[in-house]
């Protein structure tokens, strides 16, 4: 008896096991016309969907958008599908420009270049010019990469730093006048401490976004030139300039304008703190308005520019592309891909999008139609810069020192000069290798 | 027929052979060569760099050691508070009471939550940055105020204090498997000893220890590698590696394949890593076989 | 003439004193056990607004809505009967393999058999970061990718290293004494197996589903990477999208977290009175 029961389930197991092979089907040998999106932005997915809806009653293609979440499992899929061979006609790559690049010489983008300068340009004039860098390879770029447009934004974003208009004036200030040089914004903390409450908060867990404000006053305190300069190794980083511009974090620190345990968080704890009125600063991206819409409909907070610490040279702020797609150069449908995105980027459509999500049209021509707050961000468009148009990388292992640096300074472990040694002693080792 | 007798033998073994082959060695090899080589994981060019990967993280990269203290102390915490919690609960429970299914479930309920579950929770209920402290109002208001703290954003307690919360949602494993083994004990040595006279201690240090040594050597070497191997919960409670605070292998891993592309680097770190794994638990297999015979 | 082992009690405390101490130490550890599963579990009847605000643990209003948003939108119904399919289907592979194999290392004799054993030991010991990429190439070369098979395949071999390594442990510490019978009734090796180890080690092999089980049912980043089609995808894929990219409506989050909690720990207290019972037909000549 027991051997008839091992005996059926011996079988229910081969017959389970047929059924699935069974089930296998071939991966979405996409029909002749259907295009297949992979991206992560798990709040557009509603939207995408129905533009993706709205374009099959149009032209009769389908559009699939699939989300893979969180980002950087996307981004692994995205790389494993790449090893595999088998990306979806558009796609996006997070991470930087050498990244990009990489895909790029691996052969799994197509030049947009031709389509973007078709009919005059019609295509590449309607984005806002920064935008559009961040997904192109300018003549020389130290990436070897044929100069041309090989990603399409879909919409913008800027980093800037934020207050909430209600703490302000409980503090004693004007609620209309925020600070405007790095001295009165430090000179907050005072008042902060009076009162208890938390000052700047900000993803300062995440490095990069500790980067992004180091950088942002690095291009306030010695210009642009001077910080590229640094970057391909004919200027130190232990110049006094630079100790200068760590020692910005240590004046934060130490005047108390910085929230607790601000060098633990990650931006979505931080942007539940500013969103809940327990911060008064917070350094953050556009994306932000939705967040904290949905958070705190009745939040009072207004968007400026990071107060300047020097009048040498304009305060520098990151923007460009927010999110790109790419699309795939062996795919079959590429053309079809091409068509899509040219229409999904059009005026009407980023409208749309950027009511629908609260970020930023990457299209120029549609920015009467935007709610107020998006348009203060975008108005700051001019100041801004992004790695990816620099045309040249820091080295990782340096800006990982750096960044790791700052977050020991602000923590009470570091000085500026020591960081600034340090910096520059990886950073010579980089150089080397790179001789090698 | 012994040839058929071997045969036999090895039929037991094959589908765990065939299937670990495939799906565990051919992706060995893989990871193993590119740790000699210079990649970022996407562009066609690779650059054969020998051992240069191995030496820079043997002898020029302080962060990864500092992670390797790190994951110790953090194991360390599991071996001693883990382990002895699971232990005694596993005593407590291991005798005839009402509530006994109850605290079975429910100590196994941390295990369970997903780490993004536990991550968030624990914030909320320990962090003064994103969460209401309730410790800390908790001590305050019974007085001990002198005992609260920043635990989390505190850079000299970060570290333990994602041990503790480690160590509380991996203690239900211990338990189980403490609790598995106490069970097949069989009772009738207890009967005997008590038969001959002897007392509680007696018999727990006489039949108890003696016949849990294989299960708690079990247990000790599940939960070095569990322990050593994580990052998830580590995330979610501090957001990442605190300027090397709480910096653990498997984030320096992942922070060389995902944030620097340096897929070969991360190849060998993780090679590194499981060497070191190994040889930790060949020595604690042998201290304990030496235990054992003594 | 055989004796029935007892299991359970070892011992009885007189000690009121000492009883009250030992069931105090398991009622506060117990709290703390459930007082996160309690937040998470009342956060999913709160509001995304007053989820961080309000720290009492039970909310004002009970918005059961969020249920049935996290059913919705999460299409549940879809993603909880892949997540069943690859549990149990995993379960069972690794439990009948990693029996097998364990009582082989165990019990018999044959060349290479250490070398073996511990290849598999080394295996549970050294992670291979990568391994994600370095699968996907593999199973698309079997054309096993976005198959159902190539993942529960790929699953069981995660959990067989340790499975193996504990059912070796526990078949090494088992009285040989009722296999040596059973061969002597002219059993087969596979009947031993089947008739006298494996119930014999239901304890361990309770373990065994429980941790093998959990694995499963929680893994997510594997199945992201090798499906494409969404039919396939188990249950954490879908709740990962409840976790915006900028915005998380923890509330539903939590919803869903519970949901999804659930059944394992139903699992975990249909598996545990098999811990329980223990060795009930053991049989030891007196």
């Amino acid at each position: 008896m027991r051997n008839t029961g091992s005996a059926l389930a011996g079988g229910l197991m081969v017959l389970a096991v047929m059924a699935l092979a069974g089930c296998s089907s071939e991966n979405s040998g996409a029909s002749k016309r259907s295009v297949s999106v992979w991206h992560w932005m798990t709040d557009r997915q509603p939207a995408f969907e129905e533009l993706a809806n709205k374009y099959e009653a149009q032209t009769g293609v389908k559009v699939n958008f699939e989300l893979y979440a969180p980002s950087d499992a996307y981004s692994q899929k995205v790389r494993a599908a790449a090893q595999g061979m088998n990306l979806p006609d558009i796609f996006g790559v997070l991470g930087e420009k050498r990244d990009f690049s990489s895909f790029i010489k691996a052969g799994h983008i197509l030049d947009l270049t031709s389509s973007m300068d078709a009919n005059n340009a019609s295509w590449r004039r309607s984005f806002f010019e920064k935008a559009l860098a961040v997904d192109e390879f300018a003549p020389e770029n130290s990436y070897g990469i044929q100069p041309g447009v090989y990603g399409v934004p879909i919409d913008i974003m800027t980093i800037q730093m934020l207050y909430n208009k209600d703490i302000y004036k409980q503090l004693g200030f004007d609620p209309e006048k925020p600070p405007q040089t790095f001295e009165d914004f430090v000179a907050v903390g005072a008042q902060l401490k009076k009162a208890n409450m938390q000052g700047l908060v900000s993803g300062w867990g995440e490095v990069w976004m500790i980067d992004c404000f180091a950088n942002n006053y690095a291009f306030n305190i010695m210009g642009k030139d001077k910080v590229l300069a640094t970057i391909r190794g004919e200027v130190p980083y232990n110049d006094p300039e630079w100790v200068k511009v760590f020692g910005l974090f240590q004046q934060m620190q130490e005047k108390g304008v910085l929230a607790t345990g601000l060098v633990t968080m990650v931006n979505k704890t931080a942007e539940q703190l500013f969103a809940n009125g327990k911060a008064l600063f917070a350094f953050n991206g556009s994306w932000c308005v939705n967040v904290y819409k949905g958070m705190n409909p009745g939040l009072n907070y207004a968007a400026i520019l990071p107060p300047k610490a020097s009048d040498n040279f304009p305060i520098a702020i990151w923007g460009g592309a927010g999110s790109s797609f790419m699309v795939n150069a062996r795919s079959a449908q590429k053309d079809e891909a091409v068509k899509f995105l040219q229409w999904f980027t059009a005026q009407d459509q980023q409208a749309f999008l950027s009511v629908a999500t609260n970020n930023l049209p990457a299209n120029k021509e549609c920015l009467s139609q935007i709610p107020p707050i998006l348009a203060q961000f975008a108005k700051s468009m001019d100041y801004a810069t992004h790695p990816n148009v620099w045309g040249i990388s820091e080295s990782p292992a340096v800006i990982e020192t750096l960044d790791k640096g700052l977050q020991s300074i602000m923590i009470g472990e570091m000085t500026p000069e020591k960081l600034a040694d340090e910096v520059q002693k990886v950073k010579a080792r980089e150089l080397a290798k790179q001789k090698r | 027929m012994r040839l058929r007798d071997t045969l036999e033998n090895y039929l037991f073994v094959l589908p765990a052979v065939a299937i670990f082959t495939i799906f565990y060695i051919l992706p060995f090899i893989w990871v193993f060569q590119f740790s000699f080589f210079d990649w970022d994981g996407i562009s066609p060019a690779k650059v054969f760099i020998g051992f240069d990967n191995f030496k820079e993280i043997l002898f020029q990269d302080p962060s990864w050691w500092r992670s390797m203290v790190n994951v110790s102390w953090i194991t360390f915490i599991a071996l001693t508070f883990q382990n002895a919690l699971a232990f005694m609960l596993a005593l407590a429970c291991d005798r005839e009471m009402k509530m006994k299914n109850f605290y079975r479930v429910i100590f196994f309920i941390p295990p369970v939550l997903s780490e993004m579950v536990v991550g968030m929770v624990w914030s909320f209920i320990i962090s003064d940055v994103s969460g209401a402290n309730i410790i800390n109002r908790f001590l305050i208001s019974i007085g001990l105020g002198q005992f609260a703290h920043n635990w989390l954003s505190d850079p000299n307690t970060a570290l333990t204090t994602v041990a503790v919360i480690h160590s509380w949602k991996g203690f239900g494993w211990g338990f189980l498997l403490f609790l598995a083994g106490l069970q097949t004990i069989p009772r009738e040595l207890y009967e005997a000893a008590r038969v001959d006279g002897a007392n509680a201690w007696e018999q727990f240090k006489n039949i108890t220890i003696p016949l849990m040594i294989p299960v708690a050597t079990m247990v000790v070497i599940l939960t070095i590698l569990g322990t050593m191997q994580s990052f998830v919960l580590i995330r979610g409670l501090v957001g990442g590696e605190f300027a090397g605070h709480t910096s653990v292998p498997v984030l320096r891993i992942l922070a060389s394949m995902q944030g620097s592309s340096r897929f070969g680097y991360a190849c060998s770190q993780g090679i590194t890593f499981g060497v070191l794994l190994v040889t930790i638990s060949f020595i604690q297999n042998k201290v304990s076989q030496k235990v054992r015979q003594a | 003439m055989t004796t029935k082992i007892k299991t359970g009690a070892y011992y009885k405390t007189k000690n009121i004193t000492l009883n009250v101490l030992i069931h105090l130490f398991l009622i506060s550890v117990a709290v703390t056990c459930i007082y996160p599963f309690l937040w998470m579990f009342m956060s999913s009847f709160k509001t995304s607004e007053s989820i961080f605000r309000d720290i009492a643990l039970f909310p004002s209003h009970f918005h059961f809505e969020n249920y049935v948003q996290a059913i919705r939108d999460g299409d549940f119904g879809r993603y909880f009967l892949n997540s069943l399919m690859y549990t149990v289907f995993v379960v069972m592979g690794i439990v009948i393999i990693s029996s097998m194999a364990a009582y082989a290392f165990s019990r018999f004799q044959f060349p290479g058999k250490n070398a073996i054993f511990y290849v598999f030991l080394a295996a549970m010991m050294i992670p291979i970061p990568g391994s994600f990429v370095a699968l996907y190439v593999l199973l698309n070369k079997l054309h096993l990718r976005d198959t159902p098979i190539g993942y529960i395949l790929c699953m069981i071999n995660v959990g067989l290293s340790t499975s193996i390594f504990m059912l070796k442990t526990f078949f090494d510490k088992m009285p040989k004494e009722l296999e040596d019978a059973a061969r002597i009734d002219g059993c087969s090796k596979l009947g031993i197996w089947w008739h006298v180890a494996l119930p014999l080690s239901k304890p361990v092999l309770a373990v065994v589903v429980v941790f093998n089980a959990l694995n499963v049912w929680n893994e997510y980043i594997l199945a992201l990477i090798i499906f494409d089609s969404p039919k396939y995808m188990p249950l954490q894929v879908a709740l990962e999208k409840f976790r915006g990219e900028y915005f998380t409506n923890y509330p539903v989050l939590m919803a869903a977290l519970t949901i999804t909690a659930l059944p394992i720990i139903i699992l975990y207290i249909l598996m545990q009175k098999h811990i329980i019972k223990g060795i009930t037909q053991g049989a030891v000549v007196g």
